[in-house]
């Protein structure tokens, strides 16, 4: 009688061990990857300063009108105007869509021709 | 257990037979029973109390022996708790309204020696001398070899030098990590930053404190950890001051200007959008304060806001406003400005010797007659202009947040006599900075509430006390639209954008003392816009400026400061999302733009 108390209790005394002693390291395995993972989050911290350093070096208004004086005669950009305002009625309205949409069969011809590699091209 | 009976009767009747009492047997029998029942309740009582003094003395023993780990043992933080919420030891960045970087940190290094450690001496003085222009060789080898054991070479060093000292190969040669105060963005905004500095520092680390500005001011904000290095927003915007800067850069030029100053500000927030002060310095490598002669010729001196000059007719609106307020005239008045007028011996002229005769006050301001505000002065009286100009924060340092503000104290007669109430109504004989006229004209034009400049963002509209009365706001409104749209002004014109303001030519009095110099003004410019419903005030100041397309170079306010401070409303404006009231110039069509989803 006593055995069917005893050896059951033993068993789950063992078992509880167990889990207890695996739960105790999978808790060191997660402190120590969470550890290098803040380690990493501050190394990245101190990267993301630099390149915002950087990118606000790089971006400083006077080096950026040098570029577009530099790029003037490609891209022609000037001081924001007061003229550059425009009202809601001097914008088009889109083209009807209905009027893009093909119906009726279309022909159209060309030639396949074989490129370098030997597979068809669609020109 | 079987239980004794008290009568037994068996000795009952051995009793009886016997002639003894059988009641003795029983009450005999009754003690030893009770006397059993006695020792078994003791025994269980004694069993509970024992548990207890257990659980006492369990209770009693945890708490005492927590205590005794936590007196005895080192203090440790949670491992885990430092991840979430990082302790950041650095300097917080300084950021415009819109969250761009004006001040930030960067590590680099600092370069060390230990001539004890070294192999070759005279060899590493050589290549550190190749490595970095301003050493010589020479001296640094004396310093090498004069039996010190550690010497600075250099507190800041780039990647690329640290790597040309690697290749030195000299092992005395020794780097430690620091952290440098960066503005990447130059000479923009340089005063209102001040710069920064190393304080105390050693091998591994040192101090970054702020030298100047508001890197000064703020100096243990920036270095708060507990603020997480939450950065600091300041008021001040980017795109705006840049283009402040442009301009009047040019204009300063353009006109031979000696210096030029620029305040631009929000007449509801009292937020300075834009503060430049020229010539200015890199804060990166900030320039040593003049050892001698006049400390406001050095670039470091702020003109705008420590440099407090007699501004001029700027100040006659606020003696029409006063005497507007006061209900001594209104705008229509007419007033008598026809000479020859003395006060206490002196002659009150006009510029060029004018005479305008009968004028109403709305046209003091447009011509600005220097007699016409000398009687509305005289109608208010000392006591009252005082108080007045006081409220209006013209008597006091302003409240910026930046070190150098106290400094900027105005200066203003002890006694404030008939005179001086005369001269101060057309703006000599008071001496202001640029931020208190400002900060003058935002408080006068918004409605007449008090605003505080600040270089901090603001959440919302400043509740100052009132100051005038909302038609008297009005009132100044409009004559300052009328000194552009017919006055002196006239420059200021900026097609869509009504444009108020107020010229003043201010000859500079000599720095040896007695009168004024013929040839140097302080020409300024203070404006408003968009007139009927003021956001912004910007007040442009040129030192010693000098237009010489004409035939006589001119120095008035009208031909230099207010042409300026046209061409940066035209370029700020359109900047702070101010649309042009009238289409400047029609355009065709707009060019549309595909817009598409999912971009």
């Amino acid at each position: 009688m006593r055995g069917f108390v005893l050896v059951p209790a033993i068993g789950a005394v063992m078992g509880l061990a167990f889990w207890a002693y695996q739960e105790n390291y999978t808790t060191q395995a997660a402190q120590s990857d969470a550890e290098a993972l803040s380690r990493e989050i501050g190394a990245l911290r101190e990267r993301l300063a630099l390149l915002d350093a950087e990118w606000a070096y790089l971006n400083r208004p006077s080096r950026l009108a040098e570029l577009t004086e530099l790029n003037f005669d490609r891209i022609g950009l000037q001081p924001f105007a007061p003229s550059q305002f425009g009202s809601v009625d001097q914008v088009a309205f889109p083209p009807d869509p209905t009027e893009l949409i093909v119906d009726g069969i279309i022909e159209a011809r060309g030639e396949l021709r074989p490129d370098q590699e030997g597979e068809a091209q669609y020109p | 257990m079987i239980r004794t009976p008290l009568r037994p009767l068996a000795r009952i009747l051995a009793a009886r037979a016997s002639g003894a009492d059988p009641d003795a047997i029983e009450a005999e029998n009754l003690r030893q029973r009770n006397d059993a029942r006695r020792d078994d309740l003791r025994v269980r009582a004694e069993g509970r109390l024992f548990v207890l003094v257990l659980c006492f003395l369990g209770a009693f023993l945890t708490v005492g022996v927590r205590m005794g780990t936590l007196a005895a043992s080192e203090a440790e933080e949670p491992r885990l708790a430092a991840a979430g919420e990082a302790i950041v030891a650095t300097r917080a960045d300084i950021t415009d309204r819109n969250g761009r970087l004006l001040a930030t940190n960067l590590d680099t290094h600092s370069l060390y020696a230990q001539p004890e450690l070294m192999v070759d001496p005279a060899r590493a003085a050589q290549d550190l001398a190749r490595v970095f222009p301003d050493i010589e060789a020479d001296a640094l080898h004396r310093r090498f070899t004069d039996g010190r054991k550690f010497l600075w070479i250099k507190k800041k060093i780039s990647p690329e030098q640290m790597q040309a000292v690697h290749d030195i190969g000299e092992p005395g040669l020794l780097f430690g990590p620091r952290e440098m105060r960066l503005y990447p963005n130059g000479r923009l905004a340089s005063h209102v930053l001040g710069g920064a500095s190393f304080g105390r520092e050693d091998v591994h680390s040192a101090e970054v404190i702020g030298t100047a500005g508001i890197e000064k001011a703020f100096d243990s904000y920036l270095r708060d950890p507990g603020l997480a290095g939450a950065p600091l927003a300041t008021s001040l915007d980017l795109r705006v001051q840049a283009a402040t800067r442009t301009v009047l850069d040019g204009g300063m030029k353009l006109l031979n200007a000696k210096g030029a100053s620029a305040v631009l500000m929000d007449v509801r927030t009292g937020e300075i959008l834009s503060l430049v002060s020229l010539p200015d310095f890199d804060p990166n490598d900030r320039p040593q304060p003049l050892g001698t002669g006049d400390q406001s010729d050095s670039p470091l001196f702020n003109r705008a806001v420590q440099g407090v000059y007699e501004l001029g007719s700027v100040l006659k609106i606020f003696a029409a406003a006063q005497a507007i307020e006061l209900g001594l005239v209104n705008q229509n008045t007419v007033i008598d400005t026809s000479g020859p007028m003395r006060i206490a011996g002196f002659p009150i002229r006009e510029f060029r010797n004018k005479n305008y005769g009968k004028i109403p006050v709305s046209e003091i301001i447009v011509v600005s007659s220097n007699r016409g505000t000398a009687r509305l002065a005289l109608q208010i009286g000392a006591e009252r202009q005082r108080e007045f100009l006081r409220r209006f924060g013209f008597l006091a340092p302003t409240e910026l947040e930046m070190v150098e503000a106290p400094t900027g104290r105005p200066l203003y007669p002890a006694r404030w006599q008939e005179l001086s109430t005369v001269t101060i109504s057309y703006g000599h004989g008071i001496s202001t900075s640029p931020v208190h006229l400002a900060a003058g004209y935002a408080s006068l034009v918004n409605g007449g509430t008090r605003v505080r400049p600040t270089l901090l963002r603001q959440p919302g509209p400043q509740q100052g006390e009132r100051l005038v009365s909302e038609s008297t706001s009005r009132a100044a409104r409009d004559m300052l639209r009328a000194v552009v749209t017919e006055g002196t002004a006239s420059f200021a014109e900026v097609p869509g954008y009504k444009i108020g303001g107020k010229t003043g030519t201010a000859d500079k009095p000599r720095a040896a003392g007695g009168g004024y110099y013929e040839d140097k003004v302080i020409a300024t410019f203070a404006s408003i816009f968009p007139a009927d419903d003021p956001k912004y005030v910007l007040v442009v100041t040129l030192d010693e400026p000098q237009e010489t397309t004409g035939e006589k170079p001119r120095r008035t306010a009208g031909w230099t400061a207010v042409p300026v401070a046209s061409e940066i409303t035209r370029r700020v404006a359109p900047l702070l999302g101010l649309r042009p009231t009238v289409e400047a110039t029609p355009l065709a069509g707009l060019t549309p733009i595909a817009s598409r989803s999912g971009d």
